[in-house]
């Protein structure tokens, strides 16, 4: 019997009798960590339990402690700066705690297995794929060399990855992202274990994989009746799969219930301030987008009442009182005082005034035009001769008028960030023009370059990498001040450089600080007043609020779109996330390898998508609403995104298209325009 | 892979022949020649005549461009000529001390090597305990300490404690291995402190930077043995940035040993260079950088094979 076939014997695993049993019980967890701002209490007092074979989902922002839960389960936190004071893990019977270091060994892997969130660095890359997935095979279930490979092959198979036994000889390096991940989950699954515990494991993977993966992960849980805990920030991926919610804020669980309570009732104000701050493709889109004002505690710093109380609209007087976890009316567990008010529908998130539509005026002249853009990069390849040229961009062309937002989205590898870079001139075209008010920037000399910088600024993606950190965010947000001579002196450029970071929401003392000593949002803030200070027209926002928080997210959106309606910026927003994409934007250009696929108005791309790539984008992404999301039914992309040193034929998107046909690999369909401003490069529509 | 390796051996053509052109007509640019100082000696009175003499009979009244190509003939057949002091070939004169001079290298890169890697890994897996201290003293010993200085401190330790002076002859390893051994141990020694010093401190950096990579984390949570987690996963990573050390390390070792010879009383290259510079013997200078200048060429190539053996994500074109 294979191991395929002993998954689909009836009797395989599926205990009935123990299926309502609970296989982990984490109670009353604390972690502490040393660090050299004090004792940082990661983990406060958290409990709960998983069922076999039930999907639990631990949805936090960074810093909340879901990951540290996750690593203590597993007890592979660092062990000279953690420290567990106090709590109980108990699974399948034993108190993990109590363990010894082998004891605890023989269970990693074999009974508990984990799968993390980067799958590009989290396999070793000079051991081949086959002797990663066959070590826990040989360690703990005695298999011998052969016996191991053979089920390896197995399992290759079982997580979708074509010619597995080929492939076992094949390097990491050899496997993209959505197919190392499903190495990952292979490895995972090597021993049969109870549980896997799987920490942001979609998170670093496009949309159309994204799918992919949590489908396999769904359904192999199902399958094999593992039980899984889902750790992610990303509610749509929580949506579809969890049978069970549990909701971190500040090292503490703040709400625990059923999948659909959570996300249609929530009983805790910083549920419902999170479910409201997520840009959604599934509601008309608001005029502001929500957010939870302010930022998450610094744990370093003991803290009395309740964690939220300083963000949250509902603040009373008793909120000084640490509250506990209470019963709630639909039988989940709320950590508010007020739970009880909330399921009597008496406190309501009022929305926050003003916004609106921004007002375009509509100018004739384009304030820049991309025509005919092809950037091509010669590599050198390998071993196999695949050296060759990359189409990273291919005959692009789109215009942004004065003071509108254009959406340029696509998963990674389409070369939106290759357009960016080429409209700021990183990179120079291979041909094409990128004509910014009247100059074309390619052939632009340096000295008409220099002004023409001035009116072209960029906000990077990483907030964390793209700030000096030996500069203090006065010296970054002055540097260009300086450099173009904006201001005549030093006390007018600290005057200068408060009035940025007013601009942006940051208080002027900022302004000694250097950039560790901030938070990500705050980072990114300083970003944008940096590329505020040159007085630009134009900003290229590259990926600018994808490393951000959800609650985050929207303070940033909702920072660009004022300063977009006060100074009359025009903005190229660079995304992958439909939403975000969606709701800041007023027209919007689908990217696939290089090509344009689709532009239209936002509303109409959205509500009538015409070309298939978009359907597809459009149906992958998930949406933070459980009935809706395990109501339909998965409809998935096909296959991965083809070589760029091997492009398909004709329509790039042929291979993976439902509607591909013949006459698709003949030529390449141009963009046409199909309805009044709606434009699809597809021959099927 | 093999045609990476062809055309890196294709292109140290034009880098020796730089070398070569170089070395020639540096060599020109200083005043005086080897006649000079071989006839006059002390400041002997020789007539003109017969320096006129002795240049000629080297060949050193051509002219220069003809002495050039001539040369490079030689260096193209391997024949180096003759050194203009001893008259005896290049080739034997440099092939005679590169035996002792190998020799020293590759022992000294051998105690080094395996004192090196478990020394640095220890300190790595025991970080800022006792251990790791006792170590990081050590090794900075080993980066401060002049080899020459600590040779003759073995030296004198031998002498006071054994009464026991390493021999002044050099006897080949294929005629008395023990002999042989026991004389070079002590050089070898005394550079393979600082040469240890420098790998263990390199291997204990990178271990400690891979001991925190996403990979090690997979194979600790799949349940793999502690001792395999250190040696498969992390050692195999954290050893490549020290093959780079080791092979420069190395090729310095076969031409840089100038002083510390002198302290063992060792003839080998680096006495050679200084004797060969001194005397103003053109084309024994000139053999032994071409020589030089081969090895760390061709000991570079070897490190950047080695790289694309130990890491699959280098594959050379």
């Amino acid at each position: 019997m294979t191991l395929v076939e002993s998954y689909q014997q009836p009797g395989h695993k599926a205990q009935p009798a123990q299926s309502d049993s609970v296989l982990l019980d984490v109670d009353n967890l604390h972690v502490h960590f040393e660090t050299s701002r004090g004792m940082v209490r990661a983990v406060e007092g958290l409990s709960f339990n998983v069922k076999r074979g039930e999907i639990v989902a631990i949805v936090g922002e960074s810093g909340s402690g879901k990951s540290v839960s996750a690593l203590s389960i597993m007890r592979l936190l660092p062990k000279m700066t953690s420290r567990i004071p106090q709590g109980r893990i108990t699974f399948d019977g034993r108190n993990l705690l109590d363990l010894s270091d082998e004891e605890m060994r023989e269970i990693r892997g074999q009974h508990i297995s984990m799968i993390f969130q980067e799958p590009m660095t989290s396999l070793n890359p000079i051991l081949t794929i086959g002797l990663q997935i066959t070590e826990p095979l040989q360690i703990h279930l005695g298999m011998t060399p052969e016996q191991a490979r053979e089920r390896a092959i197995e399992l290759l198979g079982l997580v979708g990855i074509p010619d597995p036994a080929r492939r076992l000889e094949q390097y990491p390096h050899q496997f993209s992202g959505g197919m190392r991940q499903r190495v990952m989950i292979a490895i995972g699954l090597a021993c049969n274990p109870k549980l896997i515990i799987a920490d942001e494991p979609t998170t670093a993977l496009d949309v159309t994989i994204q799918a992919q993966i949590l489908e396999l992960m769904k359904d192999l849980s199902r399958r094999l009746n593992i039980a899984l805990i889902v750790i992610t920030h990303n509610l749509g991926v929580v949506a579809r799969y969890a049978d069970r919610v549990i909701v971190m804020y500040a090292a503490r669980l703040v709400e625990e219930g059923i999948a659909e309570n959570v996300f249609h009732k929530p009983r805790h104000p910083y549920s419902m301030g999170l479910l409201r701050s997520v840009p959604r493709l599934d509601r008309p889109r608001g005029a502001k987008l929500e957010t939870i004002e302010g930022l998450p505690p610094n744990l370093a710093v003991p803290m009395p009442g309740c964690r939220f109380a300083p963000r949250c609209p509902f603040k009373i007087a008793i909120c000084e009182q640490e509250p506990g976890l209470l019963q709630t009316d639909l039988g989940g567990l709320s950590r508010c005082h007020r739970h009880a008010e909330i399921a009597a529908g008496k406190l309501a998130w009022t929305g926050i005034g003003g916004g609106g539509e921004i007002p375009v005026a509509k100018e004739t002249t384009p304030l820049l035009s991309v025509r005919d853009l092809v950037k091509h990069f010669e590599v050198r390849g390998g071993l196999r001769g695949d050296s060759g040229t990359v189409r990273a961009v291919q005959d692009v062309s789109f215009d942004i008028y004065p003071g509108e937002t254009l959406g340029l989205v696509g998963e990674s590898g389409c070369g939106k960030t290759t357009v960016g870079r080429l409209i700021l001139k990183l990179e120079q075209p291979t041909s094409g023009e990128v004509r910014f008010a009247g100059t074309d920037i390619a052939t632009a000399s340096a000295g008409e370059m220099k002004t023409l910088r001035r009116k072209i600024q960029v906000i990077f993606q990483d907030p964390y990498s793209s700030l000096n950190p030996r500069m203090t965010v006065g010296e970054i947000i002055g540097e260009p001040l300086h450099v173009y001579k904006l201001v005549p002196g030093r006390k007018e450029q600290h005057a200068r450089v408060e009035e940025l970071l007013q601009q942006v929401g940051l208080r002027p003392e900022m302004a000694a600080r250097y950039p560790h000593q901030l938070s990500g949002g705050q980072r990114q803030r300083v970003g944008i007043a940096r590329a505020l200070a040159m007085e630009p027209s134009f900003i290229v926002c590259d990926e600018a609020v994808s490393a951000l928080d959800v609650s985050i997210q929207g303070q940033i959106i909702n920072l660009l779109e004022d300063l977009q309606r006060r100074l009359g910026l025009a903005y190229l927003f660079i995304a992958h996330d439909l939403a975000v994409v969606r709701h800041i934007s007023m027209r919007v250009v689908v990217m696939y390898f290089g090509r344009v696929m689709e532009v239209a108005d936002r509303d109409t791309l959205y509500a009538e998508p015409l070309h298939p790539y978009t359907k597809v984008l459009l149906d992958a992404a998930p949406v933070p609403d459980p009935t809706i999301e395990k109501g339909r039914e998965p409809r998935l992309i096909k296959g991965e995104l083809p070589s760029h040193l091997a492009p398909p034929s004709g329509c790039v998107f042929n291979t993976r298209c439902p509607l591909a046909s013949e006459e698709c690999r003949q030529a390449v369909p141009l963009l046409r325009e199909i309805k009044p401003g709606h434009f699809a490069a597809c021959i099927k529509v | 892979m093999l045609r990476y390796v062809v055309s890196r051996v294709l292109l140290t053509i034009p880098t020796l022949l730089g070398v070569a052109v170089l070395v020639f007509f540096m060599l020109r640019i200083v005043p005086g020649d080897v006649v000079e100082v071989k006839l006059r000696g002390d400041g002997g009175n020789v007539s003109q005549e017969a320096i006129e003499m002795e240049r000629k009979k080297l060949g050193l009244d051509k002219p220069l461009m003809t002495q050039f190509g001539d040369w490079m003939v030689g260096v193209a057949t391997l024949d180096f000529g003759k050194s203009m002091w001893t008259e005896r070939p290049v080739m034997e004169e440099i092939s005679l001390r590169l035996e002792l001079s190998l020799q020293v290298a590759i022992m000294a890169t051998l105690i080094a090597v395996f004192i090196a890697i478990p020394l640095g890994t220890t300190a790595a897996l025991f970080r800022d305990t006792w251990i790791d201290y006792v170590v990081r003293i050590v090794t900075i010993g080993g980066l401060s300490i002049p080899s020459f200085w600590f040779g003759m401190l073995i030296m004198l330790s031998l002498l006071a404690f054994f009464n026991w002076l390493p021999p002044i002859t050099f006897t080949p390893i294929y005629v008395d291995p023990v002999a042989n051994i026991t004389q070079l141990i002590w050089p070898a020694l005394a550079v393979g402190y600082r040469y240890c010093a420098v790998v263990a401190r390199m291997i204990r950096s990178s271990l400690l930077e891979v001991l925190n990579e996403d990979y090690i984390r997979t194979a600790r949570a799949k349940g793999v043995y502690e001792k395999l987690v250190i040696s498969r996963h992390a050692l195999r990573n954290a050893l490549l940035p020290a093959i780079t050390v080791i092979g420069l390390e190395f090729t310095f070792l076969v031409g840089g040993l100038v002083v510390t010879e002198q302290v063992f009383n060792l003839n080998g290259i680096g006495q050679l260079f200084v004797q060969s510079v001194s005397r103003n013997d053109f084309t024994l200078i000139q053999g032994m950088v071409m020589l030089i200048a081969a090895f760390y060429v061709f000991v570079n190539l070897a490190v950047d094979v080695l790289y694309a053996v130990f890491d699959p994500r280098i594959r050379y074109t």
